[in-house]
């Protein structure tokens, strides 16, 4: 059988949600075990071999881990996959990261970003910004993949029963440093995990006009919130709002664009919400043809006014 | 410090990609080629380190069909000093332009490899942490900022949450986000200079790289379609639909 080992998504303290769709894939995969690789992340661990079906938690505690800086991890990974068959990490930045560099270690191809398990070789995933969807078998021997989160159900956090084992590698490789990081706090739901998002796109004009029509909606609904390339280029809000291609990928309940053409690159970070609502001036403007609901308006007169009687 | 730029010769990004109706990939046929567009950033970055004097030449290199060759002249007009063409018909694997790349740095010893974060056709994200892996080198991936400071290289890099900053011991491998620059446009001269700046051509076996795949495509097939769904009157109805939908 399978033995998957996945990459537990954490900032030392607690585990992240994109970890729970990993564990559902590795588990149409085989045997789930996971692996925390942090500094002080005990706690992680113990939180982790809690999310149902999970099997051994392997603990990596070591100040060389506590950034997951790939160079430091991706050996630690190499070296456990001597027991394991399958690298599975979540698409988040850390796994994105990490994953390629311990591939290339084991002189595998990895599949990235896959939307479903075919067979115990075989996935889809998303190519051309989701335009088109290839169906790959892998021909190594073993396996490395991404998870896209919005396309597997997250594992129940609680009613495991793994068992947490302390592993060590060979700690900090001396090539990187960790300086430091800008990580903005906010009170609203997490991009990747909210039931309603309100997106901005470049008709909202500057910074301070985004906060004063998007934010007030957003906070109605108790949405969160995002942006399209074109505003985070223009500076409207800082890039980890971006939905897209290359941005973050989202599936939530409703998706409210504003503002938003909808280019395809912005289309293939959200088209696989469940209700999509579009509010723009331009009535020919692409975002209608994915559309559930699309209001042709000023933005400035009817978003206010929307916030306003709900 | 020598810099060196993959390329890749994609599919124009304005361009709606077609799959083919035999499900065996994307129509490419008459569709038109652009640079990938994190490479473009790539090597814009790589230009202003050289005018800045940290670069002293800047090597551009694409793995691909001879008509790549149009994608690395593009790279040499905008400023790039030669380039390197690694001639194949068959689709690579990043793996195996990962190990196209680790013998072209073999022989060229740049100080820093600087690749678009992911092509936009295969979107795999792969190739720049594979070749950082293979070099046993470090890798600043998802770039928004890149500063060299004598036998280092500081990358603010795009996350989840934000950004965050690392210090990398050269030679290093950095990987492009959106943010990073705004590539510039090559001018009629530099386009028509570039026609005679320095062109080598190579194939894979030059660098003892099998290049077969490791992944076979069994098929590609159109995403489902959502349907264009109905557009409402005014803010009123819209604010009806708003809380039929439970949210409000």
């Amino acid at each position: 059988m399978t033995k998957t080992l996945v990459w537990v998504e954490h900032d030392n303290a607690s585990v992240k949600d994109a970890t729970l769709s990993a564990v559902t894939a590795a588990s149409q995969l085989g045997e789930v075990h996971l692996l925390v690789a942090g500094s002080g992340a005990a706690a992680v661990a113990e939180a982790a071999a809690k999310i149902a079906g999970v099997g051994k938690v392997h603990l990596a505690d070591d100040a060389a881990y506590a950034n997951a800086l790939a160079e430091n991890v991706a050996p630690l990974i190499v070296s456990l996959m001597e027991s394991h068959d399958a690298f599975v990490a979540p698409s988040t930045s850390n796994g994105k990261n990490i994953a390629p560099r311990v591939a290339a270690l084991l002189d595998v191809a990895q599949v990235s970003d896959i939307l479903s398990v075919e067979g115990p070789k075989t996935f889809t995933r998303p190519t051309y910004a989701g335009n088109a969807i290839a169906t790959v078998e892998s021909s190594d021997a073993k396996l490395v993949v991404t998870v896209r989160g919005t396309a597997f159900a997250k594992a129940a956090s609680e009613g495991g029963s793994g068992t947490v084992e302390a592993v060590s590698g060979s700690g900090d490789s001396g090539l990187s440093s960790f300086l430091g990081a800008e990580i903005a706090k906010s009170e609203r739901p997490e991009l990747t995990s909210a039931k309603v998002i309100v997106s901005g796109g470049r008709a909202l004009k500057d910074s301070e006009t985004f906060k004063q029509v998007i934010f007030p909606l957003a906070d109605k609904l108790g949405a969160a919130v995002g942006a399209s390339r074109a505003a985070v280029d223009a500076g409207y809000v800082p890039n980890d709002y971006q939905v897209g291609q290359t941005g973050k990928i989202v599936a939530p309940e409703v998706y409210i664009a504003v503002g938003i053409s909808g280019a395809i690159q912005h289309l293939a970070g959200m088209k696989d919400s469940k209700t999509i609502i579009a509010i723009n001036k331009d009535e020919d403007a692409p975002i209608f043809q994915v559309a559930d609901v699309g209001l042709v308006a000023d933005l400035f007169t009817a978003v206010p006014e929307i916030t306003g009687k709900l | 410090m020598k810099i060196l730029v993959p390329v890749k010769r994609v599919i124009d990004y304005n361009v709606k990609p077609r799959v083919k109706s035999d499900g065996t990939g994307v129509d490419l046929a008459n569709v038109k080629m652009s640079m990938n567009p994190f490479d473009e950033i790539a090597v814009e970055e790589a230009i202003r380190l050289k005018e800045k004097g940290v670069a002293t030449e800047i090597v551009a290199v694409s793995v691909g069909p001879a008509k790549a060759q149009e994608t690395l002249r593009t790279a040499l007009a905008m400023g790039a000093d030669r380039a390197i063409l690694v001639t194949t018909d068959d689709e690579v694997e990043p793996l195996a332009v990962a190990k196209i790349l680790k013998g072209i740095v073999g022989e060229e010893a740049p100080g820093l490899v600087i690749l678009g974060k992911q092509a936009i056709d295969d979107d795999s994200n792969q190739t720049g942490q594979m070749l950082a892996a293979l070099l046993g080198r470090p890798q600043g991936t998802f770039a928004s900022e890149v500063t060299v400071e004598g036998d280092s290289v500081t990358v603010k890099r795009e996350v989840d949450g934000g950004l965050e900053t690392v210090k990398l011991s050269l030679p290093a491998i950095v990987t492009t986000d959106l943010r990073l620059n705004e590539p510039r446009y090559a001018s009629l001269p530099n386009i028509m200079k570039a026609k005679s700046k320095p062109l080598a051509n190579k194939t894979p076996a030059d660098y003892g790289v099998d290049t077969a795949p490791r992944l076979k495509t069994l098929k590609v097939t159109e995403p489902a379609t959502r349907q264009a769904g109905v557009k409402v009157a005014d803010v009123d109805a819209l604010v009806a639909k708003i809380k039929e939908l439970g949210i409000a």
